[in-house]
């Protein structure tokens, strides 16, 4: 009686039962030798998900593949090609300085943003007056409607009229064009993409920051340790697996970018500012070729996995105990 | 005189006085026998239409006094405005599908018009035009401009919309810089850039003429240009004439204005940009459509608010034309209520909404009508000269752009071509690469 009462008592203070009857605490219910039941009876159960994974994930997959096959116009009716989109799509000229001209702007898009937000983490980690406000303010241009912020950015850089030029004007830098030359276009965009996401790389490091460990500082300063010291050796280290995570939803995000370049440029001047999504949408939603699109899409999202997994896999190697 | 009849009424007065009674008590009557015409506006009560629009000052218009339509007629109107490009995807994509959602849409004529014939999406509207039974006697077709009614009539003569507005390149100067240069508005192209380079003063940060660059946009430009020389870019038959020694020189003035007498970075401008630099008073001339006036009079956004002249498109070496752009209203020849939607085409393109578009800032009307209401032309903060451009431009009008079903195609290869010249290359190479991409996509457009 003691020994069921203690259980009964223990139960209980675990939270697990209240009310318990007697019997069922006498008879605890068998478990079943695996932990999961395939009998058909709890299939209907996976049905919604499976039939909503169909819908809207592998049957678009299919139909794109399938799509990308086909010489489809909108208005032009479609024919069975095989594979000659995707060497149409090779030998394209403008497809190809696309693609590289994605890469170069996802590169500076990524690095610039990572550097900067990292360095931000660090200073808004000290204490310091007025540093809440001032940590509010500085992630404000990432809360900001893309689509309200490019053409406020437009503004600014006209040639003639902008204040940016304004600006330079008044320490004696003479006027810049900005996104209207084809030389500083992808530069420019950078800029805006690094004003607009730097604090997203902040607020990631610096949850990073909050959780590190002090025993490592203080036996280092004990040992003689500069702040750069701490900085390179304990510091980064530690907060390398935050970085990795930032660095990859920043490459996502870079790669998908859309709205600031089709808003501000419309990938000009000329072509200097096409990069694959904007080449994309000109042939489906401009030339209405979706056959041609759909290659373009499939070679985008082998190039997106791709990068995926190469990332996934540095990220992995940064896992403090890796 | 009136008191005395009043006071002492006489036989005929009192026999109208009785009709007068029998007419009040008989209202249906009344009505159908409408003292402007015997037509009946609401032999289509109950049904309901839909209406799609493209995001403009005149589908805020139509919107604002669609009520007035529904009172006429009893016919329920759903419309929605979409923006323009947004509006011409799904339109297509409609339309192909064979079962639009709306009766009665607005085409941008300058993009659509083949694509239109060629998937036989609208009805042909010269049968009802023809019909007294549902055509108002007052409608006055033969009001509509020469301008808007070509774009609207078909290869064939089919009339698949109604034109609703009509938008006219021209040249938008300031009369104080050329006042202050001693300059007259040029009568010739050779002119126009002799008086872009008097007016060029880099080292005051004003330039003597600005236009568009960017890809695309800039198509219109070098079109403007071409149609000095008497060409489109491509001709009857459907050959293409971008490669012709004619379409080479205008891409080379197109060089020359915008690489030497223009704005830095124009190589990026699309209209908003040209405006704010004309806005401003640091551009002397804009070419451009004259649809864009109402800021440029605004005295909250523009500093050259009364100062602005309306110069019809100086004449080229061979001939004078202005690069011309329109919107028409049809009726989807799926709709199931043709009849009704023709109902909505008619008001819509009456001329009292005809003279809002004048009235309320929603660009040129494509009836002649309007120009001639002194009333409003006095009114109007954008003076005589203004509607004398619209006039003049109306008589020389030739499209804009070429009627070809891969029209956005056509404007993407060679606005790249023409946005390469700003950077250096060399017209002619430009145009003859531009021309040999294009070609098959324009076989192959029509072979479909």
């Amino acid at each position: 009686m003691s020994s069921e009462l203690t259980r009964l008592e223990l139960r209980a203070e675990a939270g697990v039962v209240a009310n318990i009857p007697q019997q069922s605490v006498e008879a605890p219910p068998t478990r079943p030798a695996s932990p999961y039941d395939f009998s058909r009876k709890y299939w209907v159960f996976a049905v919604p998900a499976v039939v909503a994974i169909l819908a809207v994930i592998v049957f678009p997959w299919l139909f794109t593949l399938y799509m990308s096959t086909q010489d489809w116009k909108i208005g032009g009716g479609s024919a069975f090609i095989g594979w000659s989109n995707y060497a149409i799509l090779f030998q394209d000229e403008r497809f190809l300085e696309a693609v590289g001209r994605t890469f170069w702007f996802t590169a500076l898009a990524v690095i610039l943003p990572v550097i900067l937000g990292v360095a931000a983490a660090v200073v808004f980690h000290r204490e310091f007056p007025l540093r809440g406000i001032l940590r509010t303010v500085f992630t404000m241009p990432m809360m900001a409607t893309p689509v309200a912020v490019a053409l406020v950015w437009t503004m600014m850089f006209h040639p003639q009229l902008g204040v940016l030029n304004y600006l330079l004007s008044l320490v004696g830098i003479p006027p810049q064009a900005w996104v209207y030359d084809p030389s500083t276009v992808i530069p420019t965009l950078v800029m805006i993409e690094v004003w607009q996401w730097t604090p997203l790389v902040m607020l990631i490091v610096l949850g990073g920051l909050a959780s590190l460990p002090r025993e490592p500082y203080e036996s280092a300063i004990i040992d003689g340790a500069n702040a750069w010291h701490l900085f390179r050796h304990i510091t980064l280290p530690l907060v390398w697996p935050y970085v990795m995570i930032a660095v990859m939803l920043r490459t996502i995000d870079a790669l998908k970018v859309f709205d600031n370049i089709f808003v501000i440029t419309q990938g000009g001047p000329g072509t200097a500012s096409e990069t694959m999504n904007i080449f994309l949408y000109l042939q489906a939603f401009q030339f209405y070729k979706l056959g041609y699109a759909s290659a373009l899409v499939v070679v985008f999202f082998i190039i997106i996995v791709l990068l995926s997994l190469l990332l996934l896999y540095a990220r992995q190697r940064s896992k403090w105990n890796a | 005189m009136s008191q005395h009849n009043i006071a002492r009424p006489s036989r005929r007065r009192l026999m109208q006085a009785g009709a007068a009674a029998l007419a009040l008590g008989a209202p249906a009557f009344v009505r159908k026998a409408n003292a402007q015409s015997q037509f009946d506006w609401k032999r289509f009560a109950g049904q309901k239409i839909d209406v799609v629009l493209a995001k403009s000052p005149r589908a805020d218009i139509y919107q604002r006094y669609e009520k007035e339509f529904s009172e006429l007629t009893g016919i329920e109107v759903s419309s929605e405005q979409i923006p323009e490009q947004q509006q011409r995807q799904k339109v297509m994509i409609e339309f192909t599908s064979g079962s639009p959602s709306f009766d009665v849409v607005n085409l941008a004529l300058h993009v659509q018009k083949r694509i239109a014939a060629k998937g036989k999406w609208m009805e042909d509207l010269r049968p009802y035009l023809s019909d007294a039974s549902i055509t108002a006697p007052d409608y006055d077709f033969a009001d509509f401009g020469k301008a808007g009614l070509d774009y609207a009539t078909q290869s064939d003569g089919r009339l698949d919309t109604i034109p609703i507005f009509v938008d006219y390149w021209m040249i938008y100067y300031n009369k104080e810089l050329f006042a202050q240069k001693g300059l007259e508005y040029p009568k010739s192209l050779d002119e126009l850039k002799t008086a872009a380079k008097t007016l060029t003063e880099p080292s005051k940060g004003i330039y003597g003429f600005v236009s568009r660059g960017l890809k695309n946009a800039n198509i219109p430009v070098w079109t403007s240009w071409l149609l000095g020389e008497g060409l489109e870019t491509i001709d009857a038959s459907g050959k293409l004439l971008t490669h012709t020694p004619e379409a080479i020189w205008a891409a080379e003035y197109y060089r020359d204005l915008n690489k030497n007498y223009a704005p830095p970075g124009t190589i990026g401008f699309n209209w908003n940009e040209c405006q704010t630099s004309f806005m401003q008073g640091r551009a002397a001339m804009w070419l451009d459509g004259i649809g864009f006036t109402a800021p440029v009079e605004d005295p909250k956004v523009s500093r050259v608010v009364g100062k602005v002249g309306y110069g019809v498109t100086p004449p080229g070496p061979k001939a004078h034309h202005s690069a011309t752009f329109a919107d028409g209203l049809g009726i989807s020849a799926a709709s199931k209520k043709k009849q009704a939607a023709w109902l909505y085409i008619q008001w819509a393109t009456n001329k009292v909404n005809q003279l809002r578009f004048l009235k309320e800032g929603g660009g040129a009307p494509a009836r002649n009508s309007v120009y001639a209401d002194r009333e409003t032309v006095t009114a109007s903060k954008f003076g005589p000269q203004w509607f004398d451009c619209i006039l003049e431009s109306a008589k020389i009008g030739r499209p804009g752009l070429p009627v070809i079903i891969p029209v956005q195609e056509f404007r993407d290869v060679f606005g790249v071509a023409l946005t390469n010249t700003l950077t250096g290359a060399d017209p002619a190479t430009e145009l003859r690469k531009a021309t040999e991409a294009f070609r098959p996509v324009l076989a192959a457009s029509e072979k479909a």
